[in-house]
């Protein structure tokens, strides 16, 4: 299991900026280009900007959360190859979108939110109760439905184009998730336009 | 031979009756927009990146046990009543400016669903869950 998530060796994410940026090194590629351009962000925050931290960090809990899903799905011996590759890079990119979140958030000032430990998301996910592939699929399969529409929800609250399109861009990613478990499922795709998002 | 007038009533009365349908709120169609728009962040009986929902219809904000509110709701004195629950789902940072929610349905309707929806949770596991929605 240890092979598949390669989180900060300590636990949780450190309040202070600047162990965040040692253990963090260099930003992936995916942080960097949503960080570009977003210097004027950084100077001061706004009533509008702190609102748009509170929503980037309610994100990144959903990113967390995810990260720990897919942890546990790896980690419960249910899944499969080749599902499990799958589930293991969709994991990455969650990485990827809290690594970004947590850049973004300290860039504004903020401070992000800490992840919980491993057991507390298998209690609040419930993970007890998979007892095949199909479950830890439907799992992953509702929680990224949720937060494709979650990210889309969102979009008109922040204040910031920049940061409504990053929202955008995290909601393709789990939409294209989305789609991928509920094929792996067996079940239909959405049979109307526009079902996302509503 | 069906006359033209007696079709146009016909589809009148269907349409009434559909719309009429639609305009009652409806707790299954709440549970199945919770299912696709609350789910990433909500579950009824376990505290996640937002509160436990079991039990929210009437209760103080802020008093689900063991979830750290913001402190705008944790201060509030906001009581989820049906009204107040339609009112945060449109627009929760005018119900608790502050609030880290930031999410709303844009449907009146669905909204009522989901309100619907939220008032069987307040039902003891006992008894049925098949609640008449809460006007």
């Amino acid at each position: 299991m240890s092979s598949i998530i390669q989180t900060f060796t300590t636990p949780g994410i450190a309040a202070s900026r600047r162990a965040f940026m040692g253990r963090t090194g260099t930003l992936s590629a995916v942080a960097v280009a949503m960080l570009a351009g977003k210097d004027a962000l950084a100077q001061g925050m706004s009533g509008d900007m702190s609102k748009d931290v509170g929503i980037l960090n309610v994100a990144l809990g959903l990113e967390h959360e995810a990260i720990n899903a897919y942890q546990l799905g790896a980690g419960s011996g249910l899944l499969q190859k080749p599902v499990l590759d799958i589930a293991v890079q969709f994991q990455s990119h969650h990485k990827a979108h809290r690594d970004a979140l947590i850049a973004t958030i300290m860039k504004m000032g903020g401070t992000p939110v800490m992840e919980k430990k491993l057991d507390d998301y298998a209690k609040a996910l419930k993970a007890d109760t998979l007892k095949n592939q199909g479950d830890v699929l439907d799992l992953a399969a509702r929680l990224e439905l949720g937060a494709t529409n979650a990210y889309l929800g969102v979009i008109p609250a922040f204040g910031s184009k920049d940061l409504a399109k990053v929202a955008a861009r995290l909601a393709a990613d789990e939409t294209m998730h989305y789609t991928v478990l509920t094929s792996a499922l067996g079940r239909p795709l959405p049979v109307g336009a526009l079902s996302f998002g509503a | 031979m069906i006359s033209c007038d007696f079709l146009r009533a016909f589809a009148l009365v269907t349409l009434a009756a559909s719309a009429q349908a639609q305009s009652v709120p409806s707790a299954e169609r709440g549970r199945a927009l919770y299912e696709s728009r609350c789910v990433a962040c909500h579950s009824v009986d376990t505290n996640r990146v937002g509160p436990a929902h079991q039990g929210v219809f009437g209760r103080k904000a802020g008093s689900a046990p063991d979830y750290a509110y913001s402190k705008a709701v944790a201060s509030s004195n906001v009581v989820w009543t049906r009204a107040n629950l339609l009112a945060w789902l449109a627009g929760p940072e005018a119900v608790v400016p502050g609030q880290a929610m930031n999410y709303s349905l844009g449907e009146a309707a669905e909204r009522e669903d989901v309100v619907a929806y939220l008032a069987t949770l307040s039902i003891s596991k006992t008894s049925n869950a098949k609640t008449t929605a809460v006007r």
